[in-house]
């Protein structure tokens, strides 16, 4: 974190000035390391394993904070007797389907509920990253559940989770991490013992967390720990996702991802949505309580933003314009389909995956494939230079006289020569004032897509055919101003908060969403930025002049709270689980909810309301079920739907790894997302042979003085100075082993690359002992291309396709790869090399190794 | 000691009373600084000196375009140019402090590396060329009514509806504002193109 | 002539000294490097507040530092510090360390704590005490200009471009330096130093200009984890004191301050440390004595001499003009 967010890291030195202690666990010793109170060497991709071990010490003694758990979380939920887990599977749950390498999730619903799953369409929901839209809400679960309150039930959720972690001893921990005991059980205890009434204990992760093939499950495990602890809702505690880029968050919230339409509504899909109702449904959950019960509000509304006058409740609100999904239409499916030739035109617009994405030779070969090739950047990158620089002219692979991709390099405003809001990492809109005007012809994307889309219903005024309603009926009418005819950031902002259809009025949020055309809103999350017609993310109140929780500086979704169900924060009756750790409780007198923050729970809801029988929406939700997205107000130790690999996280070794899986027979995850194309392969391991070839682990990550794929820093002459050449850090056990030298150079293998980097030998680096082995993991920054003032070859070539079922994420941190002094060839030699590697890894160009790896191959656990 | 400029330029433009109070010598003589290593010292140049933000001719609060922390900005401008961007002491975020990236921020908005006219490269061509913004957009707006006339799916083999083209990708980085990102994804839906990707999938 | 027994040596406070009636307190820097994540930002800050150009594009291999040293073009610098276990030790069993190798400068050698004078000059870190550490340590600290409370590169600079501001700090003046680089072999610490295009000699300012307008210098506002703290010199040195005994309460005993103590052989630095190991490990000289101090005895000559000269150049003047 002080690597990657040094000034959000101020608030961990503030916590520690005050007593906090501070864990770092991380491949390298990095800046953080140096601060932290203890940092804990792992190997890279085992974190679940760790995890899981807290899990048990906690389980095993008893540390739990009982009336949280009891109250708050599904521990006490019966789940069904078909369900049987990865503990009796050698690595598999129950329902897994070989031939999709999917599973069937009715057997780990809860008891009674095995047919409410939902499921039997995993395959699709993996290739449509249908993980990414439980971002705001959970997964169908309907009814009433049956509870065992003691928790002795054999088959409630706490046992079934003791069970499931008892594996996870202190032992297993450092076999599987290379983390000693006497470390583990001092983040164990440390963590227990400042968990309960009077502290809370907060986890904090970045992409080392998601970038893995079972990236999704990681961040469960944790959440499941901080569950267990009391953790959620209450001030000092969480899970917080350090997100990379100043409005990564806003770009998900309002997505532009391809399966995401604002707000996590689901972009349709061809055969499971094919009518408006159909995909509400598929939404709401008809019967289920909770707050997505209104979805047919706000998809109404969303589909009123974008059309109009032509959205009317008699025509679906032209639910029939939207495109639709007919399965995997990720980016990395996209790089595939245009090395294939199936894609005419690509647009980047402020992104660089020349540089930033995994596989950058596919990146680069995929771009040379197009028609055309649109770049809107700061900077002349790598990804609009590849068909004249790039490593693959030096190859051959690319000649730029046979190249046809057209490329168009427009150049982009920068963020003071525009307006407009970032969501930062917690959710906070902030609108950011224009300081100047762009230079030459950088303009904005604002100013870009307005008047694309202008042109293009200019050219199309004329068009009888269907296809071009959807873009002549769209309400595109913004008002412009200055000298290019900018569009109104603000009037854009105004849509996206939502207005009555009749009046124009700006809504104060949400709960006004109507499903009968009268409310338009373009992200239903973000409705209230603009109440009361205030533009409430430019505010600016000094935060000395306010409170710690701070509501008056920018606007928070959702209904500007700043922490999400913190009606945790107080115990089932509504008060404060101690004076310490007071934050939003129940004011018997006022028959309300209040506190320091907007209280995440309906204001006179008391906490001894209890749902009428077949209750559904948000009526269906108890006094004291603080987790109000979810179907049953609960917080899910165990998620009977909504995350694909499985209800609970396991160990799985990463795709890459030179260590067979000490846990189960399943080596890697066997959901993952894998593509068998020519361009694509996974290094082999265990139990493939040939793992050898590839014997040493290597992790990426950033430098606290670049940024991403460089374009913003390698660009910028007091940033490249600082970090000026693209390094690899090895231990001086490795370097000793392999032949290498400080400042020396080395070159890196994996089946799909070569790349050079100077050598820093280091003891931030350490060999780790893994199961009676040594193993030796090497760091690389992945900053670096060949633009700009400061060049180096890319890390993620290094990197194969391999991605995590729920959301699509590739892992990019972790992989294999051989380490050899000197410098890499050149030319063909170049080429040549890695042939040979692949022919000595048995690697075979469009194909890659079976999912399933037990003797058994999962068959006895499929679902019929 | 005696310390200070001999240096006899400049006379004539000056009094003699003037430039004799004025000499360093004369100051350290007569004043409070009779080792001439402070008051007596001050060149005109630093007695002139003052913080260039304090003559902005206006200040813009930002956000840092780097990390997601969103710390705050305050812009700097001078005859429309950014003078300074430093931190925003207001901010409960921040507290008026950046990383090295965001103290930075100057450098990159101004960086004479960046590109401010539209660069275009033929097919088959081994160089780039100029083209106008206008044209560029023109030819872009063609090209993509190009690959939907080529790749529309108005329906699947089973006559349910599809309305899209898979002819079209797009890739957008996550320092795009939410506006932005909200007219590109109501456009591209539009125009049927739903292989919008950003590097929140990354 | 001297207006203050200790003009020269010993305890000052030197705005007065130096003319300024009424003079504000005293202002300078405390830099905690137990709260330094080494994130660079003062030095970028710095550069962009005070133009100051980019000092190289090379790849130094001294832990994360590229910048090497203070200099003309780097009037902040953070130098990192990998202080590696001794054989033997950690948590790391022996045989996975393998083989040592003598390719890193981050690896123990034998040598105790020496200083080579040149700060900066060598990685910093190597050959220090190790051999009494139990555990890996990565240390950061951001160095700067001491504004010396006894400046030598003021008193030998003849144009009188060094000078000492109304807030106690030492300034070079951009339009009187003529590039004699007298100033550069007085500096105890070696921080001072001469641009190679314009020969002049620049330094930390600590920001003159912004501390005029009531502002904070740029690396101090900038700094994350207020590793750098600005103020009155004796709040910060009592803070620092406290810092220090907290420090010392928490288990860390190997805390200690450089440069606060007006007794020392500058008269104290207006720009001070607390630092965890000697002053050596981080490459700054363990008793830095102004070179001036023995002046006194010269100046009595040169000083006559000066003003006999002053005289005739007055007389010169009047009869001049007239």
């Amino acid at each position: 974190m002080a690597e990657a967010h040094p000034v959000g890291f101020q608030w961990v030195m503030e916590a520690k000035r005050r007593g906090a202690k501070v864990f770092h666990v991380d491949p390298r010793f990095t800046r953080t390391s140096a601060v932290a109170d203890e940092y804990l060497p792992i190997r890279a991709g085992t974190d679940i394993a760790l995890l899981g071990g807290v899990v048990r010490y906690i389980l095993d003694n008893e540390l739990d904070f009982r009336e949280y758990v009891l109250s708050y979380t599904n521990a006490a939920t019966i789940v069904s007797e078909e369900f049987s887990d990865t503990e009796d599977g050698d690595g598999f749950f129950s329902g897994f389907d070989p031939e999709t390498g999917t599973y069937v999730q009715d057997s780990w619903q809860y008891e009674g509920h095995e047919d409410s799953s939902g499921s039997g369409h995993t395959a699709q929901e993996r290739d449509s990253a249908a993980g990414l839209t439980h971002e705001s809400h959970g997964a169908p679960v309907g009814g009433q559940t049956r509870r065992d309150e003691t928790l002795q039930h054999p088959r409630c959720v706490y046992q079934i989770l003791k069970r499931h972690f008892a594996r996870y001893t202190p032992e297993m921990v450092e076999r599987v991490c290379g983390i000693s005991q006497a470390q583990f059980l001092e983040l164990a205890r440390a963590w227990t013992a400042n968990s309960g009434r009077d502290r809370t204990g907060m986890l904090i992760y970045s992409v080392g967390w998601t970038q893995h093939s079972v990236g999704v499950q990681y961040i469960r495990t944790g959440a499941i720990i901080q569950l267990l602890l009391g953790n959620m809702g209450r001030p000092g505690g969480g899970v917080m996702a350090l997100r990379g880029h100043a409005s990564i968050q806003g770009s998900t919230d309002i997505p532009t991802l391809f399966n995401l339409l604002p707000g996590y509504l689901p972009m349709p899909h061809h055969a499971e949505h094919p009518s408006f109702d159909e995909w509400v449904d598929s939404i709401r959950h008809p019967g289920q309580k909770g707050f997505w019960g209104n979805a047919r509000s706000f998809a109404a509304s969303l589909l009123k933003a974008y059309w109009g006058d032509a959205a009317t409740p008699e025509n679906d609100f032209c639910y029939g314009y939207l495109p639709r999904l007919t399965g995997d239409h990720g980016t990395y499916q996209q790089v595939l389909n245009m090395i294939d030739g199936k894609i005419k035109g690509y647009f980047l617009l402020g992104q660089n995956p020349a540089v930033g994405s995994a596989h950058g030779r596919a990146q680069r070969l995929g771009m040379a494939n197009l028609d055309w090739l649109v770049v809107r950047d700061l900077f002349m990158i790598e990804s609009a230079t590849f068909w004249q620089n790039g490593p693959e002219v030096a190859t051959g692979e690319i000649v730029p006289e046979e190249c046809r991709t057209e490329v168009f390099f427009l150049p982009a405003a920068s963020h003071v020569e525009k307006e407009g809001t970032f969501t930062q990492t917690q959710r906070l809109l902030q609108w950011r004032e224009k300081a100047v005007e762009p230079p030459g012809d950088a303009r904005s994307e604002l100013w870009f897509f307005y008047h694309l889309g202008r042109k293009l219903r200019e050219k199309l005024a004329d068009s009888t055919l269907p296809r071009d309603r959807a873009l002549l009926d769209l309400t595109w009418d913004y008002p412009t101003h200055g000298p290019h005819a900018e569009p109104s950031a603000e009037a854009v902002l105004r849509e996206i908060n939502g207005y009555d259809v009749a009046t124009g009025r700006p809504l104060s949020g949400f709960a006004e969403a109507r499903a009968d055309g009268s409310t338009a809103i373009g992200c239903w999350i973000y409705s209230g930025v603009y109440a009361d017609g205030v533009n409430q993310a430019a505010r600016r109140k000094s935060r000395h002049e306010q409170d710690w929780v701070a509501a008056e500086w920018g606007w928070a979704w959702p209904a500007n709270r700043r922490i999400l169900y913190n009606r945790a924060s107080a115990d089932p009756d509504g008060n404060p689980w101690s004076e310490r750790k007071r934050y939003v409780w129940w004011d018997a007198e006022k028959a309300e909810w209040t506190g320091y923050d907007v209280p995440d729970f309906e204001k006179t809801k008391p906490p001894s309301y209890r749902p009428p029988v077949g209750a559904s929406g948000p009526e269906g939700i108890a006094g004291d079920d603080p987790f109000v997205m979810q179907g049953d107000g609960k917080g899910w130790l165990y998620a009977p739907s909504g995350v694909l690999d499985g209800p609970l996280p396991t160990h799985y070794e990463p795709v890459e790894s030179p260590v067979r899986n000490p846990l189960y027979g399943q080596q890697a995850n066997p959901t993952r997302k894998m593509y068998a194309h020519p361009v694509n392969s996974v290094n082999p391991s265990p139990p493939q042979e040939h793992a050898q070839v590839f014997p040493y682990v290597f992790t990426v990550s950033r430098l606290t003085e670049h940024h991403t794929a460089g374009a913003m820093s390698r660009t910028v002459s007091p940033l490249a100075e600082l970090q000026p050449e693209m390094f690899v850090e090895v231990s001086p056990a490795l370097a000793g082993e392999v032949g290498l030298t400080h400042l020396g150079w080395a070159h890196l293998v994996s089946g799909r690359a070569v790349i050079e980097a100077k050598v820093l030998v280091t003891d931030r680096l350490t060999p780790l002992r893994v199961d009676g082995r040594i193993i030796h993991q090497v760091w690389l920054p992945y900053h670096f291309g060949f633009e700009g003032l400061v060049t180096g070859d890319s890390a993620n070539d290094l990197f194969g396709i391999s991605l995590d079922p729920n959301v699509l994420i590739q892992e990019s941190k972790v992989g294999t790869c051989d380490v050899r002094p000197g410098r890499r060839p050149t030319g063909p030699a170049l080429l040549d090399l890695v042939a040979d590697y692949q022919r000595r890894a048995g690697i075979v160009p469009g194909q890659h190794a079976p999912a399933v790896t037990t003797d058994n191959e999962g068959k006895e656990h499929g679902a019929s | 000691m005696f310390r200070g400029s001999l240096a006899w330029e400049g006379v004539s433009g000056l009094g003699l009373r003037t430039f004799i109070e004025g000499w360093p010598v004369y100051r350290q003589l007569t004043g409070t600084d009779p080792l001439g290593r402070g008051a007596a010292a001050k060149s005109d140049g630093s007695r002139a000196l003052t913080a260039r933000t304090e003559d902005a001719d206006s200040v813009a609060r930002s956000v840092c375009p780097y990390c997601a922390v969103g710390c705050g900005q305050r812009v700097f401008v001078k005859d429309g140019q950014v003078s300074q961007i430093e931190g925003d002491p207001d901010s409960p975020i921040s507290r008026g402090r950046l990383c090295p990236k965001g103290s930075a921020s100057k450098s990159l908005v101004t960086s004479p590396l960046r590109q401010t006219t539209v660069r275009y490269r033929r097919p088959y061509s081994t160089q780039w060329e100029d083209l106008e913004l206008d044209t560029a957009l023109d030819m872009i707006a063609d090209r993509i009514l190009a690959a939907r006339e080529q790749t529309w799916e108005d329906v699947d083999t089973q006559g349910r509806p599809l309305n899209r083209t898979l002819g079209i990708s797009s890739l957008g980085g996550a320092t795009l504002d939410n506006e932005e990102n909200y007219l590109i994804k109501k456009l591209f839906t539009a125009m049927g193109a739903l292989q919008i990707e950003n590097q929140a999938r990354i | 002539m001297l207006p203050d027994p200790n003009s020269l040596y010993g305890p000052l406070d030197p705005a007065p000294d130096a003319g300024y009636e009424n003079a504000p307190p005293r202002m300078g820097f405390f830099t905690d490097t137990s709260v330094c994540i080494g994130c660079k930002a003062c030095e970028v800050a710095c550069k962009e507040w005070n133009g100051v150009p980019e000092s190289g594009l090379d790849l130094l291999g001294m832990s994360y530092d590229n910048t090497g040293a203070l200099t003309a073009n780097s009037w902040r610098h953070v130098a990192f510090i990998e202080q590696p276990r001794p054989a033997g030790h950690g948590a790391v069993p022996a045989d996975v360390l393998g083989a040592p190798v003598d390719a890193g400068p981050a690896r123990p050698v034998d040598a105790g704590p020496q200083f080579l004078g040149m700060p900066g000059g060598q990685p910093p870190g190597r050959g220090t005490g190790v051999e009494e550490r139990t555990d890996f340590r990565w240390l950061m600290m951001s160095d700067v200009c001491k504004h010396c409370t006894h400046a030598a590169c003021l008193d030998v600079c003849p144009t009188g471009s060094l000078f000492r501001t109304e807030f106690g700090t030492v300034v070079v003046q951009e339009d009187i330096c003529n590039g004699c680089g007298y100033c550069i072999s007085a500096c105890p610490y070696g921080v001072i130093d001469q641009r190679k295009d314009d020969g002049r000699a620049w330094k930390c300012t600590l920001c003159y200009d912004r501390l005029g307008a009531g502002m904070t210098p740029a690396c101090a506002q900038a700094c994350p984890t207020e590793s750098i703290q600005y103020g009155p010199l004796d709040e910060l040195r009592e803070r620092a004191a406290a810092r220090v005994a907290t420090l010392h309460d928490r288990g860390v005993p190997e805390a200690r301050l450089y440069g606060h103590d007006p007794n020392d052989g500058v008269g104290g630095d207006g720009a001070f440390f607390l630092l965890l190991d000697e002053p050596e490990v981080y490459g700054l000289p363990p008793d830095p004595i102004v070179t001036t101090r023995d002046l006194p005895k010269m100046w009595k000559r040169a000083g006559l001499a000066a003003l006999a000269m002053a005289a005739a150049t007055v007389a010169a003047f009047v009869g001049g003009s007239s």
